[in-house]
């Protein structure tokens, strides 16, 4: 065919391979959606952690640039919520673990004064 | 046709096309991929055994980075091959039917949608370029084992400061660069930078862009790219493709309405999609 052969030369795929980062974003990011008889959705698996690994080592730099899909991530954000929850949860504890040792201070105190008013 | 044991992938819809695909070409399970025809389109589909690609097993292979990578190959390469013949529009990984007949519904419901986006994309291809800039340790080289402490926090300061007026010279070539590739392309798209981890390249990944560029063209904008690649210190300009045009199955999301600052510009016939 006349066009193939005013097309260069593939670029980086020498050699049997694309980097597998190029393919993976590609196939796994970008192409056309469609609900199959076998239904994965392909957030809910691993994948996200190749996603994140995807993600990248400097997302301030990747943010400045305007790439910020992933804070649109559900799975992402939802894992944010949860993270939030965690720590939330870690807080209470702690300030509930802090009063009832207020607490348990003051009852020493109570025991103490009213030792010393027996004692008076 | 009965699946007889075998579900149906789909790779790709695409036009009918004359070219034959290569002989040897494998699918994702060791299948040749053939042509299935329904109205005016055609998908590409291979038969794939029920005992991988059924939802229970498909989930666990996809947690294997090795048999994700393998498929994840072997899909590109037929979306590859297909490229070289005509303008396939690559569906996204792993899309499995029961039969020829689930796949001939789906394709007569999302008709409408493969024929816009085939008209869209015809004769263009995606041309893939990534900009790294190499460790801040290796390009600003050692100045010799310092000789008091004042002179090692001078060579620090140095260091650092050398560090900084690097990236800020590789973000300022990343837009200069994006800027002048997007004036050559119709259209362009901003990837996630890739992780070294990932890609198994070293530097550091600070453009990860595509670009819509007609085959017409392709020459021009890879040479375009080739005069870049040699105008910035420590930083690397990477080309891939020509790739199927992955990245604009979708046509591009207007981010937000134009600003009010901005006087309305009356639109313009040829830059309608």
């Amino acid at each position: 065919m006349t066009m193939a052969g005013r097309m260069p030369e593939p670029y980086g795929r020498d050699g049997g391979g694309a980097n597998l980062a190029d393919i993976l974003e590609r196939v796994l990011d970008k192409g056309i959606v469609i609900a199959g008889d076998i239904r994965i959705n392909l957030l809910d698996i691993e994948l996200l952690t190749i996603k994140l690994r995807l993600v990248v080592a400097s997302v301030d730099r990747a943010k400045e640039m305007g790439i910020d899909w992933w804070e649109h991530d559900p799975e992402l954000s939802t894992r944010a919520r949860s993270n939030q929850l965690t720590r939330e949860n870690r807080e209470l504890r702690e300030r509930l673990a802090a009063l009832e040792a207020l607490e348990g201070g003051r009852g020493q105190l109570r025991e103490r004064e009213k030792r010393q008013e027996e004692d008076r | 046709m009965t699946a007889q044991g075998g579900l149906r992938y789909v790779y790709a819809v695409c036009r009918p096309f004359a070219a034959a695909l290569q002989a040897q070409l494998t699918g994702v399970a060791g299948a040749p991929p053939g042509l299935l025809r329904h109205r005016g389109l055609v998908a590409v589909v291979s038969t794939v055994p029920e005992g991988d690609f059924a939802a229970e097993p498909l989930r666990g292979h996809l947690e294997d980075l090795d048999w994700l990578a393998a498929t994840a190959r072997a899909h590109q390469g037929v979306i590859d091959a297909l490229t070289t013949v005509t303008t396939p529009l690559p569906l996204r990984l792993a899309t499995v039917f029961r039969d020829d007949s689930g796949v001939r519904t789906m394709m007569e419901a999302r008709e409408a949608d493969f024929l816009r986006a085939l008209d869209r994309l015809d004769g263009r291809v995606e041309w893939g370029v990534k900009l790294y800039v190499d460790p801040p340790e290796q390009a600003s080289a050692p100045a010799g084992r310092p000789a008091s402490g004042r002179d090692y926090l001078r060579q620090r300061r140095m260091r650092t400061h050398a560090q900084e007026e690097q990236w800020r010279a590789a973000e300022e070539f990343a837009r200069i660069l994006h800027q002048r590739l997007s004036e050559r392309a119709e259209d362009s798209r901003l990837h996630p930078p890739q992780n070294a981890m990932l890609s198994g390249v070293s530097g550091q990944n600070l453009l990860n862009a595509a670009y819509l560029v007609p085959r017409a063209d392709s020459e021009e904008f890879v040479e375009l790219v080739d005069r870049t690649k040699d105008e910035a210190p420590h930083m690397r300009v990477e080309l891939t493709g020509p790739w199927a045009a992955y990245s604009f199955t979708e046509p591009a999301v207007e981010p937000m309405p134009a600003p009010a600052t901005e006087p309305a510009q009356p639109a313009e016939a040829g830059e309608q999609r």
